[in-house]
Formats: structure tokens, C-alpha cells, sequence
């Protein structure tokens, strides 16, 4: 690894810059690529040039994410820069070493434009038997220099992966220096969600990749959320439903303003949150409510609906779609509080884009 | 006829004392599904919908001669529940349980497939064949006996397809949801083979989803080992790059996993993709 210090404010900047020797590059820390495009990435050649640079640095905006952390690390004089990750492939299924002779910020760009470059070693064993044969694959791919110590910290990356369930390891650049040095020069790892619970030591570098207040306050309620830009608000339960009534909404001229599943076994309350964030979206306008009931029971999504329009004071119209499970008691339980229903979802999602182009959508 | 579960399936519940347990258990039970006991350790001799508990796998397979079963075990425990099961002898595990983490779905793959067993999930809503047995959560009344094998990574909008074929007439061999996780157990192609060789499917409605390339293999496998016909609809299209739907699979990361590559691939396998769940009939009837 290069010498490098993490600093969230400019007289650190300065002060690391300082300490390699009055040069260095600055990286936003932010959990997002392309950070070189954006400005995310910029060399300084002294520490007072460091410190300005870092004052620009701080706050700036990139794909969401607000630059809070720098790292400041020794300006590296760079032979050549390769790629080197561990990650799932889940369409072998299978972990695997993704290698590529062309590193650096560009390549999702060299995937695309020139994939032959990219190369794939499956891991299905891991003896150092297997190791040793793979010895000439990783020289052939990146080079002698590079090679032959990449198969170490390939090893190295795969154990990272086992023992802290990392769905990617990525090593981008990989380096080697004019002075014959191989470096990481920058990382990235993304962790198994499902797999925090055994690794209770990482939970300080915990960060979700959610990008508006909404989506963190959905995940806090064990809802999955995701904000669109239109104006028709979905409440569904299940992922590939929620997914089709989006789908459904576009294809008939309208606008989903969000994906939000409330998942299985919904309790009232559960949708009393879901539509509170629904109804912090100024842009709603209307409001579809989709629920094929198995584990869900229609009669809590209707006590959930009721309360919601108790509670939040919901005056935007509904369109409420209700079947499966207890449907007899939750049209019952609507009927009786005045709100209309229909079991079938394309008449569901057709009524409430008529609604929709009435209040005036875009 | 029908794939991998019928009247003579012996269901084992693992996890049958919990809460989702022991209420699909009662389903499963009245839907006539021959559930012949479950498993929850330290708690043997109890009963569940008049269903004995057992310790272990090996001593209710050992009482009961269980060839299946179901996992409702909490995330933590659920792949060790399924390589106990494995381990005393079960051909097919279906693990309801979401939340397992995919290092271990890779293992169970493999693990699976070295000893000759069967996983369908995690994270599914299970397998029905109507009229003859409900190995799921599946709700059972929107489910009728016929011609159609329905396959699906999801389970609300496999019931929203399936509720729209029972109302156009169209009855189900078996309806599996193969799980919405990254790595699953059992793929579609894998399913879709067991539907090509089922004397009563006359034809399949498979339902993908954004993310990875299993449609691809899917129509891989389409174009070159089935007869049957094979209609598919794909959610997704409306969903932005880079943001996980739900789903832990649902994410589109790379141009395979896109709604337009996963339609271009059917078409070259000659399989009709529809738009809309309620157009999925439609297709099927233009024959």
C-alpha cells in the first residue's frame, strides 16, 4: 500500500500532505466511482496548495454523495496501473478473479469497449496447487513484474472475501512504479448485508448506499425503497410486483414516483410508515396501493390504510388495489371507512394515471 | 403428472414451532399437502397441526421417512438447516427463509449437488402442484390442476400471474418461485428441463426479473433443448441503474442485466415476451 492519512478537514490535508514530503493526491472518499471525471481525484505539489484544494474538496457533490473524508496519499510515479478483483459471479455461480491489463478509473469503459481485455479465473479450488497453476495465467495477463506478486495478493483478496464475506474485493490500480514497487493504490469492498450479523467488527465502517433521506428512513423501517421522479406514489407489497407496477404505470403514460415494497407479513403500523414517506414527497399526486395478499393479510393493510388517513391526513386520492389473504375482511374494513377498492391491478394502475394526468402531471 | 412435489411428497417442517412455521404449517396441512412432521431442536415430542416435532432431521427422516422439506429457520441457522437436511438423506429442500448470505448460497450449491439433493430458494415463496400438494407459502385457493408450468424469481407477482391464468382458464402443473437472490439452489433452465420431460405440461410461463443473466441461460436452454411453448413476461423495465430492487438480484449492474438484453435473448429463442402480468394469457392462447 502507498503511505496515505484520511483527513476530514484542510489543515489535516495540509499536515499529510506535509508528512510525503509536500506532494501527494487527494481522493474524495465517497461510495461512488468515477470520482476522477468529477473532480474527485487532484494532485497538489504543496502543502498550501493541499489545503485550498481540500477547502474546494470538502462539500462538493459526487454521484449523491457529499465529499466529507479525503485520503491523502504519496504522489506515486506510475509504470503501468492493472486491475485486480475477487468478487461473485453469479451466473457461473462461482467466486472469481477478474484481472484486466488496463487499471485504473476507466474500466467499466474497457469492459465495454474492449472486454478480451478483461479476464476471468474461476476459484473453485483453492490448494496451492491450484495456486501454482494459475501462476502463468496471472503473468500472461499482467506481465512478469506484476504478475507474479498479484498471485499472492489474489490469494490474500480471496481470503479477505472468506472471512468477511465480501461479495467484491477490488484492487484498482494496481500498481508498479517507476521504482519497481507494486502497490494498491486504491480499493473497494462491498460487504454481504446478510452477512454483518457474524462480523460485528466491521459495523463501524457500516455504510448503507442509499441517496435521499426517504430511502435511509425506508431502510430503517425494513422497507425497501427507491425514489423515481414522477408523481403516481406505489405501495406494493413484494419486489417483482412492486417492479410491475412501475413497469405498468410507464406503459400506460404514466409516472411511478417510487419503488416501495412493504414486504411479507405486513403489519398495520409497517404501512402507516410507508405511506408517511410517500406523503413527504411534495410531487405525489396520487397514491396506488397494489397488495396481493399471501403471507400479507388484507385486513392489517386495510387497518394500515385507515389509520394512515386518520393519522397523516392523507386528502391526495387513492387507488386501492386489495386481494389474497382476508380479502373478504379488508374490503369490509375499507367499505365501512368509505374507500374504494378493486381486486384486479391493470384497472388498478389505469385509474390512477387518469387520476394523475387530472391533477396535472407533467 | 407434475414436477418435484405430489400427493405422495413427505413434507418435514424445519422450523415448524415459529411463528411463519407453525402458520403455514396448518396451511400446507388444510391445503392436503402430506406434511408427516417437523423439526425444531429441543423441542421433541410436541405437536404442530397434529404434526409430531422431532430434534433433529436424521430422527424425524429416520420415524417418518420424510423424502422433503421446508426451511422457516430464522437467516442465521437456515443454511446449516439445510445441510442437515441434506445430510440425512432429503432429495429436495425448500428454503423459505430470506436473508442468508450468498457465500453460503454458493456452498449450498455445490454442497447440494455433490450429494445428489435438491434446493429450490433461498428466499422463495416455494413450489404447488395444484390439487396434490403446496410445499410453500404459496396461497393455495388462486391455484387451479392443468397444462401450465409457471416459473418465477418472485413470489407476489408470481400469485398476480397465476391469478390471472386461473381466471382465463388456464390451470397449473406446478408453479415453483426459484428465489430472488443472486445464487439460488436451482435455476430456471433447471426447472424449465423438468417441465419439457412432464407428460401433463403442455406449455410454461416463466417470470424474470433485472439483474444477473439467468433469463439468458433460461433462453439458452430454450432455443436448444425444448418443444414446448414458452411465454415470459420480465419486470424491471422502469427501474434506474444501479439500485437494488428489493430483491437482493434485482440490481442492474452490466448490460445482461437489463430488462432489453433479457427480451432480446428470448426472442431469439422464439419465446413471446409480454408486457403487462394480465397480457401473459393473451400469449399463451395465440398458440
Amino acid at each position: 500500500m502507498p503511505k496515505a492519512s484520511v483527513a476530514n478537514t484542510a489543515a489535516q490535508v495540509a499536515a499529510g500532505v506535509d508528512a510525503l514530503g509536500g506532494k501527494g493526491v487527494l481522493k474524495a472518499q465517497i461510495l461512488a466511482g468515477h470520482r476522477g471525471d468529477a473532480g474527485g481525484i487532484r494532485i497538489v505539489h504543496s502543502a498550501d496548495e493541499a489545503a485550498r484544494v481540500a477547502e474546494e474538496m470538502f462539500g462538493m457533490t459526487i454521484g449523491g454523495y457529499t465529499v466529507e473524508l479525503l485520503m491523502v496519499e504519496e504522489l506515486l510515479e506510475i509504470e503501468c496501473e492493472k486491475y485486480l478483483s475477487i468478487t461473485v459471479d453469479r451466473s457461473i455461480p462461482a467466486v472469481s478473479c477478474i484481472m484486466s491489463a488496463t487499471g485504473g478509473e476507466n474500466i467499466e469503459r474497457v469492459v465495454q469497449h474492449s472486454p478480451d481485455t478483461v479476464h476471468q479465473v474461476v476459484l473453485l479450488a483453492d490448494s496451492p496447487s491450484d495456486w501454482e497453476r494459475r501462476r502463468e495465467d496471472f503473468i500472461d495477463i499482467l506481465g512478469k513484474d506484476i504478475g507474479v506478486p498479484a498471485v499472492e495478493i489474489a490469494r490474500n483478496l480471496l481470503r479477505l472475501v472468506q472471512e468477511k464475506d465480501c461479495l467484491l474485493a477490488e484492487i484498482n490500480p494496481l500498481v508498479l512504479t517507476r521504482q519497481g514497487r507494486v502497490l494498491a493504490s486504491d480499493a473497494k469492498v462491498i460487504l454481504d448485508d446478510s452477512a454483518l450479523w457474524r462480523h460485528k467488527d466491521l459495523d463501524q465502517y457500516h455504510t448503507t448506499d442509499e441517496s435521499s433521506d426517504d430511502e435511509r428512513e425506508a431502510h430503517e423501517a425494513g422497507l425497501s425503497f427507491v425514489s423515481l421522479d414522477g408523481t403516481i406514489g406505489c405501495m406494493v407489497n413484494g419486489a417483482g410486483l412492486a417492479m410491475a407496477t412501475m413497469d405498468t404505470i410507464k406503459l400506460m403514460g404514466g409516472h411511478p414516483a417510487n419503488f416501495l415494497d412493504v414486504g411479507g407479513s405486513s403489519n398495520p403500523e409497517k404501512v402507516l410508515t410507508a405511506l408517511r414517506i410517500l406523503l413527504k414527497n411534495p410531487k405525489i399526486k396520487v397514491i396506488l396501493v397494489n397488495i396481493f395478499g399471501g403471507i400479507t393479510r388484507c385486513d392489517d393493510i386495510a387497518k394500515g390504510i385507515i389509520m394512515a388517513r386518520e393519522q397523516l391526513g392523507v386528502t391526495l386520492p387513492m387507488v386501492i388495489r386489495l386481494i389474497g389473504t382476508n380479502e373478504i375482511e379488508g374490503h369490509a374494513m375499507l367499505e365501512q371507512a368509505g374507500l374504494h377498492y378493486t381486486g384486479e391491478m391493470t384497472e388498478a394502475v389505469r385509474m390512477a394515471v387518469a387520476l394523475e394526468q387530472e391533477e396535472g402531471a407533467p | 403428472m407434475s414436477i418435484l412435489v405430489d400427493e405422495t411428497t413427505k413434507v418435514l417442517v424445519q422450523g415448524i414451532t415459529g411463528r411463519d412455521g407453525s402458520f403455514h404449517t396448518q396451511r400446507m396441512v388444510a391445503y392436503g399437502t402430506m406434511v408427516v412432521g417437523g423439526v425444531t431442536p429441543g423441542k421433541a415430542g410436541r405437536e404442530v397441526a397434529g404434526k409430531p416435532v422431532f430434534d433433529t432431521v436424521a430422527d424425524a427422516v429416520d420415524r417418518t421417512g420424510a423424502n422433503t422439506s421446508i426451511v422457516f429457520v430464522p437467516p442465521h441457522f437456515a443454511a446449516a438447516a439445510v445441510r442437515e437436511a441434506i445430510d440425512a438423506g432429503i432429495r429436495l429442500v425448500v428454503c423459505i427463509t430470506e436473508g442468508v448470505s450468498t457465500l453460503e448460497e454458493l456452498d449450498l450449491f455445490y454442497y447440494s449437488r455433490r450429494k445428489g439433493a435438491r434446493i429450490i430458494g433461498p428466499n422463495c415463496p416455494g413450489i404447488i402442484t395444484p390439487g396434490k400438494s403446496k410445499v410453500g407459502i404459496l396461497p393455495g385457493e388462486i391455484h387451479r390442476p392443468g397444462p401450465i408450468g409457471v416459473v418465477s424469481r418472485s413470489g407476489t407477482l408470481t400469485y398476480e400471474v397465476v391469478h390471472g391464468l386461473t381466471a382465463a382458464g388456464f390451470g397449473q402443473s406446478t408453479c415453483i418461485g426459484i428465489g430472488g437472490d443472486p445464487v439460488v439452489g436451482t435455476r430456471f433452465d433447471e426447472v424449465l428441463e423438468l417441465f419439457e420431460k412432464d407428460p401433463q405440461t403442455e406449455a410454461v410461463v416463466l417470470i424474470g426479473e433485472i439483474g444477473g443473466d439467468a433469463e439468458q441461460q433460461a433462453a439458452d436452454f430454450i432455443r436448444t433443448h425444448m418443444k414446448k411453448k414458452v411465454v415470459a413476461y420480465i419486470c424491471g423495465r422502469s427501474a434506474p441503474r444501479g439500485k437494488r430492487m428489493g430483491h437482493a438480484g434485482a440490481i442492474i449492474s452490466g448490460d445482461k442485466a437489463t430488462v432489453e438484453s433479457k427480451v432480446a435473448a428470448f426472442a431469439e429463442a422464439g419465446v413471446p415476451v409480454v408486457d403487462r402480468p394480465d397480457l401473459v394469457p393473451d400469449a399463451l392462447r395465440r398458440g
